[in-house]
């Protein structure tokens, strides 16, 4: 009793007015303890399941509330407030975390079973019921898709340069324009204009072939590529350019040099989010790849299969056994998301050589 | 001709400079000439179904516009529904992972968001069929039990939970890794010096963002949410898969009666249509196309009157 | 010097990574090793067709390939189930040397001509996969279940609006019904099983179900999901749910069984292939068109009225005569009696009748 009010008794200048460390804590348990007992409460008067999901959340809510007011009590209204967007700011990713994990959770444990070597050791070529494997989608899938981007990539970066360097003007402002238009284009349509295309000026009204279908992704990638990398551009220091300029570096070799390895992490990032925008795109291949059960390596002639199409297909015309259908389809979603992943790690990698090092 | 009299104080262009500002022309030429052709296609293709008989086309539609307003209004809502839940929780993932989380873990959380946007549009439709649908059921019959009162919840309750509100969840998801990614490295951009000295000068974590990171960020941001959206409006898969669609227009989010998109509309519809049915779907694909164009008009614009801290105005 | 030259290990690495990854995905599938089997060269037929169109016969279509590319290795058959309209405008162009179909070609589309065929040589359209559609119920306490065309259209019209409604009651004295809504879930999509659904509802039960057969669903009540899985998800997923899908992919839902003339007839592939042996033929049907008017109304309560033909068009004469033998044969083994007994097993069809058969056979012949 007096040692504690002895110690309470020294005043320390800096922390008075300040919640203690732990206070963040125990306000977050003590308001998910709160929450469980009234819904344990509810559950046992109406006999119903207790509902988890609910009490977390409805916490973690009381949780934001309490904090912000004991902040206000004690700490005054900046802090208080300080204190409110941090809680809110965590409690944002943490529920982003929650559909991320219930996602992954399904994939990786309902595509586990098939997930095996032959899996992806063979195609659908002979293959009823039980069985077979991917092969053939995944060549396809990394075939399309890399052409797209060998397409993609060069055309969208050069035209960001063109917007953020060169562009002014009519033709600058006409790019910057249609290029918010061509985001509109819904991924179907680009897949029937690439169809109608085709058919067009090859004169074969059936023509399914996968370098169409990387026309097809081009056509949905270009832009994000254009409009990431554009803001990423735009976000280089002026007195980086000046600089170079000043020491007589040509514009061509400050670009090269110094605009794109300052802003090459951001650029990155934006690729492989367009990849990831286009990898997983079902309807265009559909129309203008087609579907097949067999091995194709050529990108310009035959049916060429993909991933995606893999995928729904394998869901949507199961035979009468399901079930080995469904493995399959979800061991193509799992690999599909693991080559996106993989993608992810090396656009890391390669910004991290190149990128200068900055102080953070 | 005199060449020392015309001498002006610029650069030599040399050669490489021409090459690589040309083929920087040719690149955003090719884009527009890529654009021109796919306008092309659309109109023509579209012409057809507008000029025709309505009563020729499914289902008999008063009009073609009859038939491709609820599409554009479903398009439109579950997009807005989408973003308005997306866009919150983007702006706050991005300045958790730039300016909350310690130092040393911010890349890795980084990474796992990105995670998202790795997830092929036809798993997540796959994931809303067969996990969110069913979890959402019974609280879409709370909500219609409880607030029944407002018309967001009015009428009877969906017995599948594949509505409109589910179908914006799974968008909102998708978006979501989009929109934080573009946006984390936006404020990451923000010029250290601005923030040291508002933290200099006493202001708390959340005064700095608001007076250094966000007015920096804001463009960004806006851009950001612009190519969020796009996807949102142009999802095809999740929208056919997910959804359980029917012609009307309502604001009813836990109906069974739910508005489609034009995009879910066309992958539903296409593979059984033919003759003037087929260039009524590319008609609303042209709909849907000059919709995004309005939308990202305006974003443009917003973008346009604050430029003033771009690095390269 | 140091940082450059790690730099380029670093890349190096990575470039490794590539070219292994490369390597591993370049090898051939385990499955396509060519032909192992030195009996199986007996076959001379050699080249890739491609065919497409309607979904309702992708598993069947599957099964097909499958055993007839393994009979004949050197052949390729692609069949893109991408729809019966899609099936019909490509075979229409010439884009497919066949296409399937769960809808008859109209007239005018006979009219217009076909481009991969020799101008005025005719076509062929005959039956290749018939299918038992069920009516699929997920309801709370409730096996099995009675039910007559009239209390159907109503249950999908939403004039029935809750399962102990008195209509269902009736057919059903020992189910016990709970008194929970009924959530009809119809396909979202247009689709070949919808229009035999409601044909076989606007036929039998024409006072309440006024709407004629159509592939798109006619009216705007219930919920609605993509595909023969996405209905069978919804239902299995939702509570007190019924709908229609291919009797095949049912699993372990409830099945009704439907009222013909007096009694209730579970599905079953000889009671599906007894209505369409029993059917007169349709409005185009020629030696070569062996289109099917189905009798929907009939009494006889040895057949199961709810089915679906679907169809395999083709050419008479090919513009293109090296894949002629190739599709002859394909299509005939497809309707023998070895390719008919492969649905069956593998996708739950229903036979081709002795009779149909030979007509079949017959007509195929004409190809060259």
């Amino acid at each position: 009793m007096t040692a504690a009010a002895q110690s309470t008794g020294i005043v320390n200048s800096l922390t008075t007015g300040r919640l203690p460390r732990w206070a963040t804590w125990v306000i977050l348990l003590g308001s998910w303890a709160i929450m469980g007992v009234i819904f344990a409460l509810i559950a046992a008067g109406s006999g119903t399941e207790f509902n988890i999901s609910a009490a977390l959340l409805l916490g973690l809510f009381l949780f934001i509330v309490l904090i912000f007011v004991f902040a206000y009590l004690v700490e005054g209204l900046r802090q208080a407030k300080d204190r409110l967007v941090t809680a809110l700011v965590v409690s944002a990713f943490l529920i982003a975390l929650i559909p991320l994990i219930s996602l992954l959770f399904t994939v990786v444990s309902n595509g586990l079973p098939r997930f095996d070597p032959g899996f992806f050791g063979q195609s659908m070529r002979n293959v009823v019921g039980e069985g077979g494997g991917a092969l053939h989608a995944i060549t396809g899938t990394l075939l399309i898709t890399g052409m797209a981007t060998l397409i993609s990539v060069p055309v969208g970066l050069l035209t960001a340069i063109y917007l953020v360097e060169y562009g002014r003007g009519a033709l600058a402002r006409a790019i910057t324009f249609f290029v918010d238009v061509m985001t509109g284009i819904p991924s179907i349509v680009a897949g029937l204009f690439a169809f109608a295309f085709f058919a067009l000026i090859l004169d074969d009204p059936g023509i399914r072939f996968g370098f169409g279908g990387s026309i097809a992704l081009s056509l949905l990638m270009i832009p994000v590529v254009v409009r990431s990398s554009e803001e990423m551009l735009k976000l280089v220091p002026n007195e980086l350019r000046e600089a170079a300029y000043a020491l007589g570096v040509p514009k061509w070799l400050t670009i090269l040099k110094i605009v794109i390895p300052t802003s090459i992490a951001g650029i990155t990032t934006g690729v492989t989010l367009a990849i990831a925008r286009v990898i997983g795109e079902t309807a265009p291949l559909l129309i203008i790849s087609g579907f097949t059960a067999s091995m194709n390596y050529d990108l310009l002639s035959d049916r060429m299969m993909s991933l995606p199409v893999f995928v729904y297909t394998q869901y949507q015309n199961p035979g009468s056994e399901v079930q080995p259908y469904l493995d399959r389809a979800w061991a193509g979603a799992l690999t599909l998301i693991l080559i996106v992943m993989l993608l992810n790690l090396i656009a890391r990698l390669i910004a991290r050589i190149f990128s200068p090092k900055l102080g953070r | 001709m005199t060449t020392t009299s015309t001498r002006k104080p610029r650069s030599t262009l040399r050669p490489a400079d021409r090459i690589f500002a040309g083929s920087t022309v040719i690149a955003g030429s090719l884009i527009l000439a890529a654009l021109a052709a796919v306008a092309v296609f659309l109109i023509a293709e579209s012409i057809p179904a507008l000029i025709v008989d309505p009563a020729e086309l499914k289902g008999a539609p008063s009009s073609f516009w009859a038939y491709v307003g609820p599409l554009a209004f479903g398009t439109v809502w579950a997009a807005f529904l989408a973003l308005v839940m997306a866009l919150p929780i983007s702006i706050g993932i991005a300045l958790f992972i730039s300016h909350f989380a310690p130092r040393r873990i911010a890349q890795g959380l980084g990474y796992i968001i990105d995670l998202l946007a790795a997830v092929p549009s036809v798993v997540f439709g796959l994931w809303g069929i067969k996990v969110l649908a069913p979890a959402v059921t019974p609280l879409y019959g709370w909500l219609v039990q409880n607030l029944g009162f407002l018309p967001f919840f009015a009428g009877g309750v969906s017995g599948t939970g594949r509505t409109i509100l589910t179908v914006a969840i799974v968008l909102a998801v998708m978006i979501i890794p989009i929109i934080t990614a573009v946006t984390r490295e936006v404020f990451l951009q923000t010029p250290r010096l601005h923030e040291e000295a508002a933290l200099a000068l006493g202001a708390t974590r959340w005064e700095m963002i608001q007076m250094a990171v966000i007015p920096f960020g804001r463009p960004g941001m806006i851009s950001a949410a612009m190519l969020g959206l796009g996807r949102a409006l142009g999802e095809t898969m999740v929208v056919a898969m997910v959804l359980s669609p029917a012609l009307v227009i309502n604001f009813v989010l836990t109906g069974s009666q739910n508005p489609s998109t034009i995009a879910g509309n066309i992958a539903l519809n296409f593979p059984e249509a033919n003759g003037v049915d087929v260039n009524a779907l590319i008609a609303t694909g042209m709909i849907l196309f000059v919709i995004t164009l309005v939308i990202n008009s305006i974003a443009r614009i917003v973008i346009n009157r604050r430029k003033a801290f771009s690095g390269a105005n | 010097m140091n940082s450059v030259l790690s730099r380029y290990k670093r890349l190096a690495s990575i470039g490794a990574i590539a070219v292994a990854g490369t390597i591993l995905l370049s090898s051939c599938a385990a499955n396509e090793a060519g032909t192992t089997d030195p009996s199986a060269a007996a076959s001379d037929l050699a080249g890739t067709i491609d065919g497409s169109g309607a979904s309702s016969q992708g598993s069947a279509q599957e099964a097909w390939v499958a055993a007839f590319q393994t009979e004949n290795p050197d052949v390729t058959i692609n069949y893109d189930p991408s729809g019966s309209g899609a099936g019909r405008e490509a075979f229409i162009s010439g884009g497919v040397s066949f296409a399937g179909t769960d809808s008859a070609l109209k007239q005018d589309e006979i009219d217009g001509g076909f481009a991969a065929c020799v101008p005025d040589t005719g076509y062929i359209q005959v039956p290749a996969y018939i299918s038992p559609i069920a009516v699929i119920f997920n309801v709370e306490g409730v096996d099995a279940l009675n039910l007559d065309a009239p209390t159907i259209a109503g249950i999908f019209k939403g004039t029935i609006t809750t399962w102990n409604d008195p209509a269902i009651a009736a057919l059903n004295a020992d189910a016990t019904l709970p008194s929970a809504p009924i959530t009809a879930v119809h396909r979202s999509d247009d689709s070949g099983t919808t229009k035999n659904f409601t044909d076989y509802l606007n036929k039998v039960a024409p006072e309440i179900w006024d709407a004629p057969a159509a592939d798109p669903f006619p009216y705007q009540v219930g919920e609605a999901a993509q595909g023969t899985s996405g209905v069978v998800d919804a239902v299995t997923n939702g509570t007190n749910t019924i709908g229609y899908a291919d009797a095949s992919k049912a699993g372990d839902l409830g099945v009704a069984a439907i009222k013909v003339g007096d009694e209730f007839v579970d599905y079953s592939p000889e009671a599906a292939a007894a209505v369409v042996a029993g059917s007169p033929a349709g409005d185009t049907a020629s030696d070569t068109d062996l289109v099917i008017s189905l009798d929907r109304k009939t009494t006889d309560p040895t057949h199961y009225p709810l089915v679906l033909v679907s169809y395999i068009i083709t050419c008479t004469e090919f513009v293109d005569a090296e894949v002629a033998p190739v599709v002859k044969a394909y299509v005939q083994y497809i309707t023998s009696d070895a390719g008919q007994s492969e649905a069956a097993s593998s996708a739950g069809a229903a036979p081709l009748s002795t009779d149909l058969s030979a007509k079949v056979a017959t007509a195929l012949e004409s190809i060259k």
